[in-house]
């Protein structure tokens, strides 16, 4: 298969997505409320139709002659990205223009398709979540950068259209500066790595790095080039130091794009951090470069003591700062920071070990998350979204599901068994020990025994407090549907734990190294001073 | 067949848990006790097809069903003759609970017996584990069911009592978690494949493992233990808990919950890292004579019965260490007798306690006084738990507690004698102080509880407006509860006494059957010991100290 076939079968699922955004997009501004209305499900069918494409192209050779650092990266990371997103569909399809929709159907209004935003709040959600895909594929910098900035331009406008609140325009608005700065940041960085190795192409970067790392170490200018390009992706991932934002957004923004931000920018960071990582190198990282198994040195001294800092920081940052939070979300704000702290360490930790783990663990937490917030979504107080945790005190009385969900949610945050935090945790933390990381992990316990403190607010308000005169107002929302996402949300949290076997296996298979011969056929001779070539 | 009875020991009362959440609410409690009292008959069963009684082997025999392959983590289950004890005290401790609970639990009754139901299963799957996943898991999961059940039915400060329970359960159990872990990678470096079999990580890690690593493992490990057990520093959260925690989750509590963190000392932490064992028995067995002596007379201040007899409870369980610690088999014979017989006498008196609790509405001595007047049988059985608690011969407590000095006696530092040990006689001469100490405050106990004059809150206050409620309310409780025990309690407490007559009694056959699983578990000590005792210590010998320099200069 020629790279541009192959490139062109593994970016399939994106394409269906985009191509359900731009339907999406028409369908929302139809005249006819129920053409309106069934904006949500035609989002969430094109995401099932993207895991059945993912299928697909992963069964053709294509990836394998792709010329990607780690062909099957996306075979794992990009059907469950759009699973999580069917779950975030469920969760935030009814809440746009609910209270436009009503007035349109009361005839009070008259309909105007200027100020629906359904259906481009769900073209934004169905773009971001393709341009997170598309990282899981991206071969060369400009591709990794223009799918990062797919994947983050449409959620500042989700920020800011989310919710009919001052709040949520500032939290956009303070999102999208942030987060252009921080693109400029690893644009910069790019531009660097390009200057150091004078390629764009991942492959030829790595063989470049690698020959640098063989001959006269890694050049200055490409440890720079490195440093600042995680730099600003962290900023994705909302790790110390590009974490400031996370609180305040989180807070402005309504509870489904909260939901949202919890995992799709998460997910499209860590992808991009992948990227920009296996071009460096793991130690002992075996990778496919000009046809040849290549045995990679390891990540730069400087790299590794980077992402050995921010993930500690990120970690104790994020718990300190969620102990004292009432408003749930602010809370929940920090608990992210905190958790991007755990996934760096396994990045850290390098393959395949420690990146199963992170894959594992991401997927994890994207639902867990999204539990929590559906939770909450799923309740409103005089028609305002439920914040702190007095309005959920007492929940239990009057929503037993949704609290029972909260509970086993808050339960898989802290990591107890039988939920999929736990054996998330158990695994990420084997992974890092396995790299003689022990401090780390050391630390990395300890964080998770604070966190045990706020994370318990969450199941003692709604299961055993009394209900005070401000919960007493809460009632559930019309729509059952961010019900339903909670209910299917907490379901998975235990089915992924204990039957979690198939997505060990499966993200396991994410890291395996293409054959030799597959990748050959269709690249250039390679230089024979990349003396450390492995014949197997 | 007796593997279908191993598994049915955590299957059945999972599945009468279920039922209680779709039965209407006032079967609870009877769905409730007949899970408590099936699974009690299937754990006599068990123990009745037992076939490794004399001989320290498992049963059901490994046939592990396989759950993350790609983890090595297998569904192994089986037990040994000492874990076949722990698993029986908690089969017969939970009915009389459950029993015990029937007047005091008024509220969410549904959730009450749920959560009890499900405690009882995850400590009998810590119990029954021999995959060190399914350990940790059923050993971490307990929290969540205790949790419920003191945030829900406990005292005034609950909430506080339950977050403070799950916050130092789950930080000394995430590190525990990194210890088994550690192990487990250690492992899979060596061998290239992953396994969490206790019985294969034992072997790797305290025959292959470096002694500097088995140091620091063995305090890992330890940390989530030593909180459980609790060892001195790490107990400041157990008056609270104890104070707050409904009866019944005292009594599981103290009888069986500790248990698991004397358990796991002695299946996981001792044997798997024995070179930690020994260079910190200095450390663990002065911990523990700090906490005889200072719980003790910690207890001699309470003016709160139930937290006199949780502050006892630490005293005694730092006997059980004291015990273990010791290294030979007496001191760990008697540690283990030690832990049946700690469950059943603490966990006897937190029921007194609770049913003068129900009655008065107070635990405080300065209010109660002279109760023999009024209940005689009550008292009869308080006295008699008091006095096995304190160790008076003939009655439980005192066959564990004097193996347990014994053998810190004679814990001699040469195995040549047969008892090795680090200890020795003064370790035992303080810690038999705790003896003493321990007469004192529980006759204290007894004495202003049962003898004196008669003293009943409510009673001096006669003259105030609040008589015809507080009379009124005494009217209303007097049609529920008799004033002395009603046969239900009488029949709650009655089993317990007579099994820790029957232990006091004739303490052979349990000490035999404890013996052979002591041996294994003590394999690796004696020539530790006797090393540790020439060298002082296991570390390997730096090449370049002094020391080793002068040895190999001397050697040729």
């Amino acid at each position: 298969m020629d790279p541009t076939t192959a490139k062109l079968t593994l970016i399939a699922p994106e394409m269906v997505i985009c191509f359900g955004a731009v339907v999406v997009a028409v369908l929302g501004l139809m005249q006819q409320a129920s053409l309106r209305r069934s904006v949500p499900l035609v989002a969430a069918l094109f995401l099932a139709l993207s895991v059945a494409a993912c299928a697909w192209s992963y069964s053709t050779p294509a990836a394998e002659s792709s010329g990607l650092l780690l062909p099957y990266l996306g075979s794992f990371a990009k059907p469950l990205i759009a699973c999580v997103g069917i779950l975030l569909v469920m969760l935030g399809g009814t809440a746009v223009d609910r209270r436009l929709e009503a007035a349109f159907e009361s005839g009070r209004v008259p309909f105007e398709a200027v100020r629906v935003l359904r259906g481009e709040f769900h073209a934004f959600l169905l773009l971001s979540i393709a341009g997170t895909m598309l990282l899981a594929s991206a071969t060369d910098l400009i591709w990794l950068f223009l799918a990062l900035e797919l994947s983050s331009l449409p959620s500042y406008v989700m920020v800011a259209i989310g919710r009919h609140a001052r709040k949520a325009q500032e939290a956009g608005v303070k999102y999208f500066f942030l987060g252009a700065m921080s693109s400029a940041i690893f644009l910069y960085g790019f531009a660097l790595l390009y200057g150091a190795t004078g390629s764009l192409q991942c492959t030829e970067i790595a063989k470049a790095l690698a020959l640098q790392s063989e001959t006269t170490g890694v050049s200055t200018l490409a440890i720079v080039g490195g440093v600042m390009a995680i730099l600003g992706i962290s900023f994705k991932l909302a790790a110390v130091p590009m974490h400031f934002y996370a609180p305040d957004v989180y807070e402005g923004a309504s509870g489904p794009v909260t939901a949202f931000l919890g995992f799709v920018p998460k997910a499209a960071g860590i992808l991009g951090l992948l990227t920009v990582l296996s071009m460096f190198g793991w130690t002992g990282h075996i990778a496919v470069l000009g046809g040849q198994e290549v045995e990679l040195h390891g990540l730069p001294a400087p790299i590794a003591a980077m992402l050995w800092m921010m993930s500690v920081l990120t970690m104790t940052l994020g718990n300190i700062g969620a102990l004292l939070q009432r408003n749930i979300k602010r809370m929940l704000g920090y608990s992210s920071i905190a958790h991007s702290g755990y996934l760096l360490m396994g990045l850290l930790a390098g393959p395949e070990a420690g990146l199963n783990a992170v894959l594992f663990y991401l997927i994890g937490y994207g639902v867990m998350n999204t539990v929590v917030l559906a939770s909450i979504s799923a309740l409103e107080r005089n028609g305002e979204e439920v914040e702190t945790l007095e309005d959920i005190a007492g929940l239990r009385n009057r929503q037993p599901v949704l609290a029972w969900m909260l509970a086993i949610a808050a339960g898989s945050l802290i990591g107890l068994p039988p939920m999929i935090g736990f054996f998330g945790k158990i695994y990420l933390f084997t992974a890092v020990l396995e790299q003689g990381q022990t401090a780390l992990v050391l630390i990395a316990a300890i964080n998770s025994a604070v966190s045990v403190f706020y994370y318990l607010q969450l199941v003692l308000l709604p299961m055993l407090a009394q209900p005070n005169p401000r919960s007493e107002t809460v009632t559930a929302i019309p729509s059952p549907w961010p019900k339903v996402a909670s209910v299917v949300g907490g379901v998975s949290i235990i089915a992924l734990a204990i039957f979690a076997q198939p997505l060990l296996e499966a993200a396991s298979s994410a890291f395996g190294a293409p054959t030799v011969s597959a990748a050959a056929a269709t690249s250039t001779p390679t230089e024979d001073s990349l003396s450390r070539v492995i014949d197997r | 067949m007796d593997g279908m009875l191993a598994y049915s020991l955590i299957v059945l009362p999972i599945a009468f848990a279920a039922v209680i959440g779709f039965a209407p609410t006032r079967m609870s409690k009877w769905i409730g006790t007949a899970g408590a009292c099936v699974t009690l008959a299937a754990s006599l069963l068990f123990a009745w097809t037992f076939p490794h009684w004399t001989d320290g082997g498992y049963a059901p025999s490994l046939d592990a069903a396989d759950w993350f392959p790609a983890m090595g983590v297998s569904v192994a289950i089986g037990a040994d003759s000492v874990a076949l004890l722990l698993i029986l005290m908690t089969a017969v401790l939970m009915p009389l609970i459950l029993i015990g609970s029937f007047t005091a639990i008024t509220e969410r009754p549904k959730d009450y017996y749920f959560w009890f139901l499900l405690l009882e299963a995850s400590m009998l799957g810590a119990f029954l584990a021999r995959d060190a996943v399914i350990f940790f898991v059923s050993y971490e999961f307990t929290m969540i069911p205790m949790f419920f059940l003191i945030a829900n039915w406990g005292g005034v400060q609950r909430r506080q009592a339950a977050v403070k329970y799950v916050l130092y359960s789950f930080g000394g159990g995430i590190l525990t978690l990194v210890g088994l872990l550690y192990v487990a990678m250690k492992m899979h470096a060596a061998t290239q494949s992953w396994d969490f079999g206790i019985a294969s990580m034992t072997e790797f890690c305290s025959t292959k493992m470096p002694a500097s690593e088995q140091v620091w493992v063995f305090i890992l490990l330890m940390a989530g233990f030593a909180v459980k057990i609790p060892l001195v520093p790490f107990h400041t959260w157990l008056p609270l808990v104890h104070d707050q925690a409904p009866t019944g989750g005292s009594v599981i509590l103290a009888g069986t919950l500790l248990k698991l963190g004397t358990f796991g000392e002695f299946r996981i932490a001792m044997p798997m890292a024995p070179i930690g064992g020994v260079e910190w028995n200095g450390v663990l067995s002065v911990l523990c004579l700090i906490g005889i002596l200072a719980a003790a007379l910690i207890c001699w201040v309470q003016h709160d019965a139930k937290k006199l007899v949780a502050y006892s409870s630490v005293t005694h369980i730092a006997f059980c260490m004291l015990g273990m610690f010791s290294l030979n088999s007496i001191g760990v014979t008697g540690s283990v007798m030690y832990m049946i017989s700690h469950g059943l006498s603490t966990g006897a008196l937190f029921l007194c306690i609770g049913m003068i609790y129900e009655r008065y509405h107070t635990k405080d001595m300065d209010e109660l006084g002279g109760l023999y007047r009024r209940m005689p049988i009550w008292s009869f059985f308080m006295v008699f738990f008091a006095l096995a608690s304190l160790g008076l011969p003939g009655l439980n407590g005192f066959v564990g507690e004097f193996y347990c000095l014994i053998g810190a006696f004679i814990a001699e530092d040469t195995a040549a004698t047969g008892y090795p040990g680090l200890m020795g006689p003064w370790y035992a001469i303080l810690a038999g102080l705790g003896l003493i100490a321990a007469a004192m405050y529980l006759l204290m106990l007894v004495g202003r509880l049962v003898w004196g004059p008669l003293r009943e809150p409510g009673h001096h206050d006669a003259h105030h407006s609040t008589h015809q409620t507080a009379a009124a309310h005494a009217d209303a409780h007097a049609t529920q509860l008799p004033r002395d025990l009603s046969p239900r309690e009488i029949g709650i407490l009655l089993p317990i006494a007579v099994l820790c007559l029957a232990m006091g009694l004739f303490p052979q056959p349990m000490l035999r059957v404890i013996e052979p699983s002591v041996k294994n578990m003590l394999a690796p000590y004696p020539a530790l010991v006797e090393r540790y005792a020439r060298d002082g210590t296991l570390l390997e010998a730096d090449p370049n100290s002094p020391l080793a320099a002068a040895e190999a200069s001397t050697a040729p």
